[in-house]
């Protein structure tokens, strides 16, 4: 199944009544959540073909405080050329030109990044409007959106105000977002709820709506600061508000869960998640994307073993 | 086999096999023939049939179809194991059942892969719900034997119990039975559904390997053959069964007067009530936990879904939608939701149902999702416009196929939930906790889960209402399935009371004549029945001359037939339901009241008794007070009757509400006349129930006189009820009566029988005495109540 471009969710006027009704009954969201990694497996050559694309549809991310614009360039190298040469053939995958989604950075390595990638078709993806909190001045967020993009980002992870949602202040947080959309123009957005923050899943799933019809790109679960990050009860929350976005109005949003996803079993568990949640056409890197940065090599090793039969070193795949 | 690349464009699921290997080597080992597991060691083979595997059709063994003969040697063992194992230190029996549970779980993969094999349900089950449950259960039960003699003090095992499991959770099933049997300190003789004996001959042999001592648990195979040998079996103190509410009538009437204790798991066809409010997603997973568990083959499955108008539609488009990934494949697959119906008799049942579901008007949908076409499968289905009255909601499918209805109100929907004669569970989906909480207590269901479904734990009883069965299995209340008194022998015929024999109307006793006096007459008083809060004249036009120890006529009362028992229970169904309502602070106070009046006209009562009995003044006044006294016991425990809140291993709890049964029939001793009325209907009255009381046939007039203490102790119209009379031949109409939730009966081995026999019409609850009772030794009043109620599980999953 090949993605068509898709237009843009182009967002919808806020309806609050729809927003207060919704509710997400946690308990249930967690035995759904459990199930789903011991109801569907893949095994043999289907989990090879799963793991390539948990590479395809992850943004390979660094978002450090030491990063300089050698592990920046580093991180692009490996983001062009993901898996070793030998285990591509062994996996008779060379056609796929296989590359991963994007590479997410701070706004100060953006152009270090689209200069590394140049010419290999891979987007940057900038964390913006003073991530990881999102408390500058407004009017400063949305500078560093339209600055990230003038140097080449193509992909904005903008942040929320968390106090709007645990303040049930619904219309502040749709006037925000739909005003870093604004800010964004052609780049896409995916709106970082902070779901660690949020306290409640009914507040992530009405978090989720807002920001879908003030017209984000993406929705993404966390900045990977929180103290808890993606975790399958909030996807679901928050895929079924997608679900439900989609069969109202027939756009399509995409997810990004972000922070703590860090071994291979765990990126296929999401990607199970989401083919028996929304289905196979939300597999593919215009709906769908991990933040990740330990995740890869984790891969790599799954997918040597595959290939050879032999459990793999991580020290035997070259770091990102 | 597809290239990665195209799985990488597809991003299907491929085949998950799980291996069998080792269970296959346990089968060889075995030649895959068995015959039974009798007194620690195996029977050679005798006349045997095939055990398949109902995803393939394929034999995987022949087993022994068990004679009379194989009956007799099984309780013969486990006759012989009891003595030594129901006097090992309670202690010693915790080590054997901890014991079972750790070997269970050392062998869980065996057992899920054979399960799987043997019954065609999903290796993910077996796995992860069934085996986990099963040791969870030993575990559990290890606990209630190391607690036996403080828990339960005064009480012990029953003896031999016979135990008749069905196939669509052999092993689980087996646990359920077998833990607490043998944690209370009897012997078992199990049998297994003849379609899935394989793991529990699987058991027995490990269990034996695990230090299990010979005869305390007996496996024997066959078909429903067997199982009636085994429930008729003269050996058998107690009979457990889980399967159909046919079979289940079939073994209340085999049963009936042998004095053996019963319990009773049967069918169900409960409700899915989803309220407006409720999160849908979160709905139709539960959907799917409901009814596509086990291809339905549930129990308690979830099968009439009840939705809210105003949501109906979106629910079922999302029920749809979500039935379009059900997975139906190869039940040794890592990856499928739904596996093999366990029989093609069964899979032809489910394919009947459907028929006549579609051709009574009703929309049957199934999802595009590819089933295998050889072995015994079926789609997971959905019905919508179906009627109440149609036969597919009526009748349990016992297959994966849901019927759906919506109702106005929260009303409507109980009225829904209720109109079936099941009761075993129900669901609850709202986001409102005062709606949850105010329907789980109205709904007639053993069980409730609050937003979920199908959850079962050890520590929480399970068990039905109305002809869903009675007992429950799990938590304390389970426990005393397989407890007994310790003072009474399992299953010896005590001393018979004196119950007068019925005789017909016409034979009326030789009255003396009473002597001339000269003082005036007293005013002519003529007791009546009493239905409803009134005093009723019998519709028989008849009396019954009520004479004293010496033959002399002290009186009259109404001959009460069955048009009178009739408007009794009506009486009663009108009033049990504000009854059980009325707080239990007001319940007390109406029993002090009670106890107040009487005692206001001790006097009168005690005169009474003198006249009628023949007693002496100080015996007939200690029989007031006791009565008084008694009245007051029950009036205390009105409000102190206590439900529990179990463990279960959830974010949540389980609240085990006591509740009354409903309306309850009583058929009160002679002996006592006055304080044996008293002391069997003041349970039943303090916890909620209305009683249709059936009084001494030999001395009603104590009976006849009490009731216009009723009148004046504000009790409501309907919650007592007296018809006098020919007592067994009442008792039999009240057993017969499908109205009567439950029947209390002192009287003879043949009333008793009787009784038993024809209680099978609604399953209803007996509780049957044949010998004299000391009314006046302080009673085990907890008994009393326990058989007052029945306990509710109301599973409450929370968390925002």
């Amino acid at each position: 199944m090949s993605a068509g471009p898709l237009s843009r969710n182009p967002g919808q006027p806020l309806d609050l009544e729809v927003v207060r009704a919704i509710r997400v009954n946690r308990s249930a969201a967690e035995r759904r959540a459990a199930t789903i990694p011991t109801r569907r497996t893949v095994k043999k050559q289907w989990q090879a073909a799963w793991l390539l694309k948990a590479i395809a549809v992850m943004d390979l991310t660094t978002l450090s405080g030491d990063d300089t614009a050698g592990n920046v360039r580093r991180l692009c190298a490996k983001a062009r050329h993901p898996l070793r040469d030998d285990l591509t053939r062994a996996l008779g995958v060379e056609s796929l030109g296989l590359t991963v989604g994007a590479v997410c950075v701070y706004h100060r390595w953006v152009e270090t990044a689209v200069r590394a990638l140049e010419g290999s078709g891979i987007p940057v993806a900038a964390v913006s409007t003073g991530f990881p909190a999102g408390l500058s001045p407004f009017a400063q967020r949305l500078e560093e959106i339209r600055a990230s993009v003038a140097a080449g980002a193509r992909e904005i992870d903008i942040v929320i105000t968390r106090a709007h949602v645990l303040t049930g202040d619904w219309a502040a947080l749709y006037d925000e977002v739909r005003a870093f959309r604004e800010a964004c123009g052609d780049a896409h957005l995916k709106a970082i709820l902070a779901t660690g923050e949020l306290a409640t899943l009914t507040n992530v799933a009405r978090a989720s709506w807002v920001a879908i019809q003030a017209g984000a790109d993406f929705i993404k679960t966390s900045t990977g600061k929180e103290g808890v990050n993606a975790t399958l009860p909030v996807s679901l929350a928050m895929v079924r508000q997608i679900r439900a976005y989609h069969e109202a109005t027939g756009a399509y949003v995409g997810y990004k869960p972000a922070g703590g996803i860090r071994t291979a079993k765990q990126s296929l568990d999401f990607l199970l998640l989401m083919k028996e949640e929304l289905g196979v056409r939300w597999l593919q890197p215009d709906l769908f994307r991990f933040g990740a940065s330990s995740l890869l090599t984790d891969i790599e090793r799954q997918l040597e073993h595959f290939a050879t039969g032999r459990y793999a070193a991580a020290h035997r795949h070259p770091m990102p | 086999m597809p290239t990665v690349t195209e799985i990488f464009e597809t991003m299907d699921y491929g085949p998950a096999p799980e291996g069998d290997a080792e269970a296959r080597a346990w089968l060889a080992a075995h030649r895959a023939t068995f015959g039974h597991f009798i007194a620690g060691a195996w029977t050679k083979a005798g006349t045997t049939f095939d055990v398949t595997d109902p995803s393939t059709n394929a034999r995987l063994a022949r087993v022994t179809q068990g004679t009379s003969k194989a009956v007799d040697a099984a309780v013969a063992a486990a006759r012989k194991a009891f003595g030594p194992w129901s006097r090992l230190p309670a202690h010693a029996r915790a080590r054997y059942l901890y014991a079972l549970a750790r070997m269970v779980q050392k062998h869980s993969r065996l057992f899920a892969v054979l399960e799987t094999l043997d019954n065609g349900k999903s290796i993910r089950e077996t796995r992860d719900l069934d085996v986990p449950l099963v040791a969870r259960h030993f575990y559990h039960h290890a606990g209630w034997a190391q607690l036996r003699p403080t828990e339960f003090e005064g009480y012990g095992p029953v003896g031999v119990v016979g135990q008749v499991i069905p196939w669509n959770f052999p092993l689980l099933m087996l646990a359920w039975k077998v833990a607490p049997a043998l944690a209370a300190g009897n012997t078992v003789v199990l049998k297994p559904a003849e379609y899935t004996p394989l793991t529990a001959l699987l058991f027995a042999e490990l269990a034996h390997e695990a230090g299990l001592p010979a005869g305390v648990l007996n496996v024997i195979t066959g078909d429903g053959r067997t199982g009636a040998a085994l429930v008729e079996h003269r050996g058998i103190d107690k009979v457990a069964f889980t399967g159909s509410t046919e079979v289940g009538r079939i073994i209340r009437k085999a049963t009936a007067g042998s004095g053996k204790k019963l319990s009773l798991e049967l069918g169900g066809k409960s409700p899915f009530i989803v309220y407006e409010d409720a999160d849908l997603d979160a709905v139709v997973e539960g959907v799917v936990d409901a009814i596509w568990f086990n291809q339905g083959q549930v129990c308690c499955a979830g099968s009439r879904l009840l939705v809210q108008e105003g949501v109906h539609d979106r629910l079922i488009a999302k029920l749809r939608a979500r039935m379009e990934t059900l997975r139906v494949g190869p039940p040794l697959d890592k990856a499928v939701d739904m596996g093999a119906i366990v029989s093609a008799e069964q899979l032809a049942r489910i394919r009947a149902l459907c028929a006549v579901g579609t051709a009574e008007g009703a929309t049957m949908w199934q999802p595009s999702t590819p089933v295998p076409t050889t072995g015994c499968f079926f789609p997971p289905t959905l019905f919508t416009e179906v009627a109440p009255a149609s036969t597919i909601a009526q009748e349990e499918i016992f297959g994966p196929v849901l019927v759906a209805m919506s109702f106005r109100t929260p009303e409507e929907s109980v009225a829904l939930a209720n109109n079936t004669p099941y009761g075993l569970a129900a669901s609850v989906w709202t986001e409102n906790v005062n709606l949850a909480l105010d329907i789980a207590p109205k709904l007639k269901a053993g069980v409730v889960w609050v937003n979920a479904t199908n959850l079962f734990d050890a520590a929480a009883g399970f068990g039905g209402y109305r002809e869903s069965g009675y007992g429950r299995e799990g938590g304390r209340e389970g426990m005393w399935e397989y407890l007994a008194p310790v003072a009474t022998s399992p299953a010896g015929a005590g001393r018979a009371s004196t119950t007068v024999r019925a005789k017909g109307k016409g034979a009326r006793p030789a009255v003396a004549a009473a002597p001339v006096t000269e003082a005036l007459p007293d005013i002519d008083r003529t007791p009546k029945l009493f239905i409803g809060g009134k005093q009723a004249r019998p519709d028989s036009g008849y009396a019954r001359i009520i004479v004293d120890p010496k033959g002399r006529r002290i009186g009259e009362v109404g001959e009460g037939n069955r048009k009178d028992l009739r408007n009794a229970v009506e009486a009663a169904r009108g009033a049990v339901g504000g009854w059980s309502r009325a707080t239990a602070h007001l319940r007390a106070q109406i029993l002090y009241y009670v106890a107040e009046n009487l005692s206001a006209r001790r006097d009168e009562f005690v005169a009474r008794l003198r006249a009628m009995t023949g007693v002496t003044a100080a015996a007939a006044r200690a029989e007031v007070e006791a009565s008084l006294e008694r009245l007051f016991t029950y009036g205390a425990w009105a409000d102190k009757w206590d439900g529990a809140v179990h463990h279960v291993p959830i974010r949540g709890i389980a609240i085990a509400m006591p509740e009354a049964i409903g309306v309850v029939g009583v058929a009160a001793p002679d002996e006592a006349p006055l304080l044996g009325l008293v002391s069997t209907i003041a349970p039943l009255v303090a916890t909620g129930n209305a009683v249709v009381a059936l009084p001494s046939e030999r001395h009603p007039l104590a009976a006849t006189d009490l009731y216009t203490v009723f009148e004046s102790s504000d009790v409501p119209a309907g919650v007592i009820n007296l018809v006098t009379g020919a007592k067994d031949a009442l008792a039999a109409v009240l057993a017969a009566h499908d109205d009567v939730d439950a029947l209390w009966y002192w009287g003879t081995a043949a009333g008793r029988t009787a009784v038993e026999a024809a209680s099978i019409g609604n399953l209803k609850r007996t509780w049957c005495h044949t010998r004299a009772v000391d009314w006046f030794a302080t009673p085990d009043a907890p008994a009393f109540l326990r058989e007052a109620t029945h306990v509710k599980n109301i599973w409450v999953p929370y968390g925002e």
